[in-house]
């Protein structure tokens, strides 16, 4: 006896109308990419919801995978067995025995199949009585209980399911479009990118990389981040761009306290022609409001003004600890801790402007001309393409 | 060959050589150095611990790689002594330990530290009552073995843990060089502070051992250096020798989750075998470890069957390697309270994951046989 499917219900795209069955398929396609080591899953869609057919699969693992994918509200795991007493017996306590924190249970029969014969209310009593004189350590618990096994006798057979299995929520990635996420080495972006991806988006990332002020290390653990990232993602393309020449501009031409500033903007000038180039519709920074100089709501006004893509900011009004605590889940938080220098903290000023005025980045800025340098830069960006299983952690893998 | 000597060491597997050749060739860099070839070393390196701690069920930072069961034993003990000693200067231990643990303890009472070394009964037992009675207020350290290297037994390590939790200012470690891999122990069991494993007993190679140090217990270090390891083990980590480890750690708990009855098995047939004959006793307890039997042959010199076995390709042990230098007689039988023809005269078999029903057959087989061959010279 054991669970030989699972049940996946929607999330919020169950309340979708005529585009629905896009987002189904989506949800299958990427599904079927979080499978490839499970040859024998089958997975049917409705319209309602998916099941996937176990077919011998191990479902814990099966289920661990499904908690990767964004657009799942909820899972079960059932089983199917005959319109038979025992056998539902048989089944009701392998499922409440699988349930393995659980101290209280309830049993909730439906019979849409009214020619067998023991009623709803009646194969309750039955099946709650059989599963307590069977096990030791559960008690029932009608109102609140740890796990509900739920049998539903219907006419070709009876299926039982226990305990609802939370899932990501928000929608499947590639749902809603895509975006360029500016990912640095700290705690914040890698988070906004979780989030963008939890709403369906597509991610691409830009990271600005500074040798030898900035080190390989710094660029490692940035695609380490982005690797993170593709457990939900699939797959991810970092962009590279080699920022020192232009940093080294900003440093020598502009004055020290707005320095940061004219970079920040230089930062979204790049973001913005290389999304272009890559047909991406809008840009995602792991930008909080408030948190450093170039978070205020004057700074980002000033550097905000030379695009006119959307700007998603999933982290903006968020808290610090809030923020952290989403980094542990993802397992982003252990990878940015890592000391090493990023591009934003080397050329930093000692007393950055959190109140930049539009007038006087004009007068700074506009005499200079810095379309060669973001041509230049264009010109020699690397790409890198992360998935989920990437040739550097088999080979850790392998040696361990 | 017929390797019956796995308590000594152990064959390392194969795919531990693998490893162990690949990042020494590949992953040659000082995981300190900043550039990239360090900054990658740095990654398999808490790639490396990371995995340890988790089948460990520990946190990472709760490990220190060392060079061995006898680094690790002695880093355990000094350390607590040296760091803890305006605490108490009392330490408790049993009269069975390995020598890296009685060798430590008896280094540390020529810098004024007393310590209890409890005896056992004649299964090599220590009840959880001595050593609760044997506690006094200047008690710092408690350190007991998990399985005995000579005779196998199995310590109550649960309850001495849950004893000595009664004492805040109490540090317990567990010597669990020859348990790991065979007899389950939870380390992040309330109660243990302190944990000796070995890399070479578990299909590993030599030169490489851990320390399990309970998050919140301060060392003091055995070594001073460049601040490695928490600077509890400074010194450039033995890379090759760690992933190997961590690797044999892994393949060992796979065999144990499969294997272990098997060794039982193979266990019960020689005791079986070799109890039949009115020659032997058999010293080791029938609730202790399943790969480690003890057994004496009054009158037999052990050195001599052992060469005699040598020479039909068998390999067993007289008592620990590691104390076969000193005086024919086993201190650990002694202990146990066993008569001087006993304990001049014990043999160690030790089992591993390798041996099979065939060799274990044969070996008994020969056994006898070889005690014919030399009775006419030593029988009695």
């Amino acid at each position: 006896m054991e669970f030989d499917h699972i049940i996946i219900r929607y999330g919020e795209m169950a309340l979708k109308g005529k585009n629905k069955k896009q987002f189904i398929l989506q949800l299958k396609k990427n599904l079927k990419q979080k499978f490839t080591s499970f040859s024998n899953l089958h997975v049917i869609r409705s319209r309602d919801q998916m099941y996937i057919k176990l077919n011998g699969e191990d479902h814990e693992k099966v289920i661990e995978k499904c908690q990767e994918v964004f657009g799942i509200q909820s899972m079960n795991v059932a089983m199917k067995v005959e319109n038979d007493v025992d056998k539902i017996k048989e089944g009701a306590l392998y499922a409440l025995r699988e349930a393995k924190n659980a101290k209280t249970f309830k049993v909730t029969t439906k019979r849409p199949n009214k020619q067998f014969p023991i009623g709803s209310q009646e194969m309750n009593q039955v099946l709650g009585g059989h599963l307590l004189s069977n096990t030791d350590q559960y008690t029932v618990n009608v109102r609140n209980p740890d796990v509900e096994i739920r049998v539903e006798i219907r006419q070709d057979a009876t299926y039982i399911m226990s305990g609802k299995i939370q899932g990501l929520g928000g929608l499947p990635v590639g749902t809603t479009g895509n975006t360029l996420l500016l990912l640095s080495g700290g705690i914040d972006s890698p988070v906004a990118g979780y989030l963008a991806l939890k709403r369906g988006v597509k991610v691409e990332a830009i990271h600005f990389h500074s040798p030898p002020f900035t080190s390989e290390r710094a660029k490692q653990k940035v695609l380490d981040l982005a690797h993170t990232l593709t457990k939900y993602g699939h797959q991810l393309k970092v962009h590279i761009v080699p920022f020192t020449e232009l940093q080294q501009k900003i440093f020598r031409e502009i004055p020290e306290g707005y320095g940061m500033t004219v970079m920040r903007r230089m930062m979204l000038r790049v973001s913005e022609r290389l999304a272009e180039r890559e047909g991406i519709l809008s840009l995602t920074t792991g930008e909080s409001l408030g948190q450093v100089a170039s978070q205020t709501m004057e700074s980002m006004n000033v550097i905000n003004e030379v695009t006119n893509y959307p700007i998603i900011r999933p982290l903006v009004t968020m808290d610090k600890l809030d923020i952290i605590d989403i980094s542990r889940e993802i397992g982003t938080y252990e990878i940015s801790i890592r000391p090493y220098e990023d591009c934003c903290t080397v050329f930093v000023p000692k007393q950055p402007k959190t109140k930049p005025r539009k007038e006087k980045i004009h007068q700074f800025e506009d005499p200079i001309d810095f379309t060669p340098d973001i041509e230049k830069i264009l010109e020699n960006v690397e790409t890198v393409t992360i998935s989920e299983k990437s040739p550097r952690k088999e080979l850790f893998e392998d040696l361990l | 060959m017929i390797y019956l000597d796995n308590s000594a060491t152990t064959s390392p597997y194969k795919e531990v050589l693998d490893s162990f050749y690949k990042v020494s060739q590949g992953f040659f860099a000082n995981p300190s150095s900043i550039h990239y070839l360090g900054g990658e070393v740095e990654q398999l390196l808490t790639k490396a611990k990371e995995q340890a701690a988790s089948l460990l069920n520990v946190l990472p930072k709760e490990l220190i790689f060392t060079s061995g069961g006898t680094e690790s034993n002695n880093l355990a003990i000094k350390g607590i002594a040296l760091q803890h000693q305006n605490r108490g200067k009392h330490i408790i231990t049993t009269q069975i330990e390995h020598p890296s643990v009685l060798e430590a303890c008896r280094s540390l009472e020529q810098f004024g530290f007393d310590v209890t070394y409890l005896s056992v009964d004649i299964e090599g037992k220590v009840s959880p009552e001595q050593v609760k009675a044997a506690i006094r207020e200047d008690t710092i350290l408690i350190s007991i073995m998990h399985v005995n290297n000579e005779i196998g037994t199995i310590q109550p390590i649960e309850e001495i843990a849950a004893i000595s939790q009664q004492y805040p200012k109490l540090f317990f470690h567990v010597d669990h060089v020859q348990g790991l891999g065979k007899v389950p122990l939870h380390l992040a069991h309330e109660g243990i502070d302190l944990c000796s494993m070995s890399s070479h007993k578990i299909h590993g190679l030599k030169g490489t051992g851990l320390l399990y140090i309970k998050r919140g217990t301060s060392l003091y270090p055995l070594v001073h250096g460049g601040g490695q390891q928490e600077e509890i083990r400074p010194g450039t980590e033995n890379v090759s020798g760690i992933v190997a480890m961590v690797k044999a750690l892994r393949l060992t708990f796979d065999n144990q989750k499969n294997k272990i009855d098997e060794i039982s098995k193979l266990s019960r047939s020689i005791r079986e075998c070799l109890a039949a004959d009115s020659r032997i006793y058999i010293n080791s307890p029938k609730t202790g470890a399943p790969h480690i039997i003890n057994i004496s042959v009054p009158g037999y010199k052990p050195e001599v069957v052992i060469h005699a076995l040598g020479k039909k390709d068998i390999f067993i042990s007289t008592k620990s390697a590691c104390s076969s230098k000193h005086s024919d007689e086993s201190a650990v039988l002694a202990a146990c309270g066993l008569e001087q023809s006993r304990t001049m005269h014990g043999f160690r078999i030790s089992l591993s994951f390798y041996n099979t029903e065939e060799e274990i057959n044969q070996f008994c087989r020969t056994f006898l046989e070889v005690l014919d061959e030399l009775s006419d010279v030593m029988g009695r």
